[in-house]
Parts: structure tokens; sequence; C-alpha cells
């Protein structure tokens, strides 16, 4: 039977604020534990929350960024259940009416196409505290530093159907916060999580199968293995005869498969009711229109920039703009070099190559925006051909700086010289001359492929430095 | 609504709540008569009524993100049963 995956994903993410949701605690990242756990935060009684407006600001410049409905009023909720990293045995966050409602995203599929989306809410709540369950003697250490952090929770449509599918929604997210500023998206260090509910279905049919909830994945590379392990699970399951059982289940990256979470299971019953603490928030109309006109060039409106203004395809477009630095790093090439297409070209080929191959960001890159536009004018200006400019970013990559200065050192200027060349093609033409009549009794269609022998020939005995075009004339009026 | 034992046992459960046999009767009896108090009002209609969330008709305020807070944890800490390394250690969750 034909299979098809259901997958919706549930991000948290930890917007950048100074101080925490509910309190004026620093959120700061790494410091001693508990040194930053206020009273709030450690759920001492008597205590009251009080709302952080930043947090309400990038909750809705996310909720404005995604095309979505703002609850102009919108309400707290507890979320009750015992963990000892949560001390106050709630959570506060929103259920009925959370502070984005819905909206939609558009992403990038490998086939080169672009798929919207659904994003059913997003809801400000409070991060939980950390448990540690190392070696104390028996016991777990509670860290309560990241309780109160203030998360926004972002949960999609079952809109997705693979594991790739997946991973460019989180990127767009990714990318689509740090436009924004309202995160750093770390993933290694928790800023952004995620979590994926998956189901399977027999191709074509339109209700959806049981699900289960993946939990605690905190890489892109993980979140794609971890659904292809589960999808492949429920395949089994399900050609066995057997039933899913709706349940969490953790991924395991080391062993890399997922492991049903027993014990957490039983009774997910929540209780949520409003939390008489927190009055409704209200966002004004002023708030909105100052936090719209505020709002920075986001990558959709950038990729229809680059759509315009460099005529990129909308893919090429999507890729070279979903994450800030890169569509800086591309802005800068194309218009140094002066031609879109071809710094487009080189960035999502030789330069992306590279970076995946070493696990590098754009912004790691040790070749920068201005050497490689400086290489891409002397590809342009025909100073060296494609194969030259290739063994010039090698250079570059290796650490050299002087784009011309490398051209110059390892001899990679092109030959332009007709002379110079038409005196190799002779030489060729002289070396071969089977070739030279089995070409002349060839049609024409047969001589379009053959004479791709003579320039391979001629750009050999060039050591490559012939430009191709040229070589390509010179046979051609030779030979006919 | 019907409420059963096992609702009551399950709801202690969750709360965490030691409950002997006598007050499981006990508790079956008063919740249940809230129950019904929530069946009356439930059948009151309520139709061009706003929800509400709050009984005040006021709105939250909001504070600047400011980090207000020093560290206190000496002084938080002398509440704990138990402390190690800045941690506040506690009976072992998971296995």
């Amino acid at each position: 039977m034909q299979w098809e995956a259901v997958i919706g994903l549930e991000v948290h993410v930890q917007l950048a604020t100074k101080s925490k949701i509910f309190s004026g605690a620093s959120t700061a990242f790494g410091a001693e534990p508990n040194t930053q756990a206020c009273a709030v935060d450690l759920g001492l009684p008597g205590v009251l929350p009080v709302l952080n407006a930043e947090a309400v600001r990038m909750a809705v410049m996310f909720g404005l960024g995604i095309h979505a409905h703002i609850n102009q009023t919108n309400i707290f909720a507890r979320k009750n259940y015992f963990y000892p990293d949560l001390p106050k045995g709630y959570q506060t966050s929103q259920m009925d009416l959370p502070i984005v409602g819905q909206g939609y995203v558009d992403i990038p599929l490998e086939s080169g196409e672009i798929k919207r989306i659904g994003v059913t809410r997003a809801h400000l709540e409070e991060d939980a505290g950390k448990s540690l369950h190392e070696d104390f003697h028996g016991m777990t250490g509670i860290d309560l530093n990241r309780a109160g952090t203030p998360l926004l929770e972002i949960v999609s449509e079952p809109d997705l159907r693979s594991a790739t599918e997946a991973v460019a929604y989180l990127k767009y997210i990714h990318g689509l916060i740090r436009y924004l500023g309202i995160s750093d998206g770390n993933m290694a260090q928790g800023s952004m999580r995620c979590d994926a509910n998956v189901s399977i279905r027999p191709k074509g049919e339109t209700t959806l199968g049981t699900r289960a909830e993946i939990k605690n994945v905190n890489s892109f590379r993980f979140i794609e293995k971890a659904i292809n392990y589960e999808i492949e699970r429920q395949i089994d399951v399900l050609e066995a005869g057997n039933k899913v059982v709706q349940e969490t289940r953790l991924y395991d990256s080391e062993r890399d498969e997922t492991r049903s979470m027993r014990g957490k299971e039983e009774a997910n019953d929540y209780r949520y009711f409003p939390c008489p603490d927190l009055l409704p928030v209200i966002i004004t109309d002023e708030d909105l229109k100052s936090i719209r006109d505020g709002l920075p060039e986001l990558p959709e409106q950038k990729r229809q920039r680059f759509m315009d203004a460099f005529k990129l395809s909308e893919y090429d477009a999507t890729i070279l703009s979903e994450e800030r630095e890169t569509a800086e790093y591309f802005e800068q090439v194309a218009t140094q070099c002066d031609d879109a297409k071809l710094a487009a070209n080189w960035m999502m080929g030789e330069l992306a190559a590279r970076l995946n191959k070493n696990n590098l960001e754009i912004t790691e890159s040790p070749v920068p925006a201005d050497r490689l536009a400086k290489l891409l004018s002397r590809l342009k200006d025909q100073t060296i051909n494609g194969k030259g400019a290739k063994t010039a970013f090698e250079a570059l990559w290796e650490g050299a700086d002087d784009v011309d200065a490398v051209i110059e050192a390892k001899g990679l200027k092109q030959v332009t010289d007709t002379n110079a060349i038409a005196a190799i093609v002779d030489e060729i033409i002289a070396q071969h001359p089977e070739q030279v009549e089995q070409y002349k009794a060839a049609d024409d269609a047969k001589r379009k492929k053959m004479i791709g022998f003579f320039v391979g020939q001629v750009m050999k005995a060039s050591k490559g430095s012939a430009n191709p075009g040229q070589v390509n004339q010179l046979l051609q009026q030779k030979l006919s | 609504m019907a409420l059963d034992r096992s609702d009551v046992e399950g709801i202690a459960h969750l709360a965490r709540i030691a409950i002997n046999e006598q007050d499981i009767e006990n508790t079956t009896a008063t919740l249940k008569d809230i129950l019904h108090m929530v069946d009356q009002m439930q059948a009151v209609n309520t139709d061009n009524i706003e929800p509400l969330a709050h009984p005040l008709e006021l709105v939250q305020r909001l504070r600047s993100d400011e980090v207000t807070e020093t560290n206190q944890r000496d002084h938080f800490q002398q509440l704990a049963p138990q402390t190690e390394n800045g941690l506040y250690l506690v009976p072992k969750v998971i296995e």
C-alpha cells in the first residue's frame, strides 16, 4: 500500500526579552543555577505576575509576519500539571483566546514549488525550569533560571507531508523570527524547540490516522531523522496488522530512534481555566498600527523584491531570502558583480555546497561577499572562464584574499587572443585526421555532438585557459 | 453532569492530594452538588452575552522590559529542604 504522512509541528520560540514574561528577573543564558529565579519565578505564596510589554509586542510582530488575525483581546489561562521544574503547579499559558490566531507561511519545496502551510495559532506562555538528572545521590537537581522565560508556541496545521517539508517549514519560521529580531533561534541553546505530531494514512484517504507526538528534538537534522524514523515505524506497525497508539515519544539521537515515554501518559488532563491573576490583555488599534509600521522587510517581501528587481525565479528568491544573513550576502554580491543570476547560481551551487560540507553558516564563510563579487566580475568580463573561476574560488576558500593575485599566480587568465587559440585548434585538427573525417561525413545533428570532442581536446591543450565560446566558433569555421 | 468515585480519585491524583476512603464518599457527594449548580447555570440562555474571563472589567497593565530583580538565591534557598551547587534537590521523578 502507498502511505502518506501527515505532520503538524509545535514550535516553541524563546522571545529575546531582557526580563521574564511575568517578573523582572533576567533571562540571560548561562548564568549560575537559580541566580535568575526570583520570588515570582519560584511561585512563592503571595506573588503576582506582571506582564512584560515587550513579550506582547514580539508576539504581535510574529502574528503580522504570518498574516495572522491578531486577537486584540486575549486571555491567559492556567495549564495545571505537577512537575518539580514548575513550582507553581501550573504553567501560565493561553488557551481559548491566544494572542495570534489563524495565519500562514509559504515555504519552498525541493521540487521548486512553493507550498502554503497553515498556522493554527500562536500563544504566549512561560517556560519551565530545568531538571538535572545527573548524580545527586539519587535526587534530581532543579535550576529555575529558565522558569518564566517568555515563549511563543506556534502551532501549525497538519499540512506537512514529509520530513523534508517539516524542515523547510521550520527553516522558514527560524528565518522569520530572526528577521523580526524576536528570538536568536539558537536551537542548541533551546531558544527554538520543536515537537512533531506524526501520523500516516493510506494515500488518498482524507481522515487522519492516530498520531504520535515526538518531543525532544533540537536540530534541523534530528527533526528530519526523527520524523522519518517515526513514519517508518508507524508503517511497520500498520502493515503488521497492529494499531498505532496515541502517545508521546522521545527521540534518541544516539540510537536514531523514537521511544515511548510510558508513565507520563496517564490522564493528559491539564484542567485549563482562565488565570485569575491576569486581566484580559487589550491591544489597541494604535498599538497594532505602530507595531505594523515598525516591521522590518520580511522574507516574503524580500523574496518578491528579489523576483522583481533581480528577475530571480520564485524558488531561487525564496531560498536566498529565507535567512537575513544569506539575503544580505546575496544582495551585496548581486549588486557588486551586477549579475544577479550569476550570483544566485554561485551562492546556491559552489558556495552552498562548500558551506554544507564544512557545516558552516553563511556568516562564517571564508569567502566574504565582496570577494565572491570580484571573482564573478572577472568571470563576467571574460578575464577567466568557468573552470578558472572554480579554481580561483577554491583558493579563496582556502584563505587567499586577492582575486586578481590568485588569477595571476595560478595562470587562470583566459586566452582570448584569436591567433593563439587558432594555433591550438589547427594543431588538434592535424592530430586527429580520423575524427575530422567522421565529422565531415556526419549530418548537422551528429556534428553538434561530435564537436564536443574537439572542444575538449583544445581546452585540454590550453590547460583550460581558452575561451570555450571562441574555441567552438573557430572549430566550426575550420572544420566546415 | 455525572461524576463518580473514579473521577474523584483521578482528580485527586492529578492534584497530588492524598484522600482517604471516607473522604472520597463525602467529596464525591459535595462535588456532585457543585456540578448540579453548574448544570443550572448551563441551562441559562446566554445568547448575545460576551464571555467574561475576569470578574473585574479592567485591562491588564503591562510593565516595561527591564531587569529589576537581583540575585537572592541564598535567601530563597533557606526555605528549601535540600540544595546542592545552587540547585534545589527533589526526589527523582524519572527512572
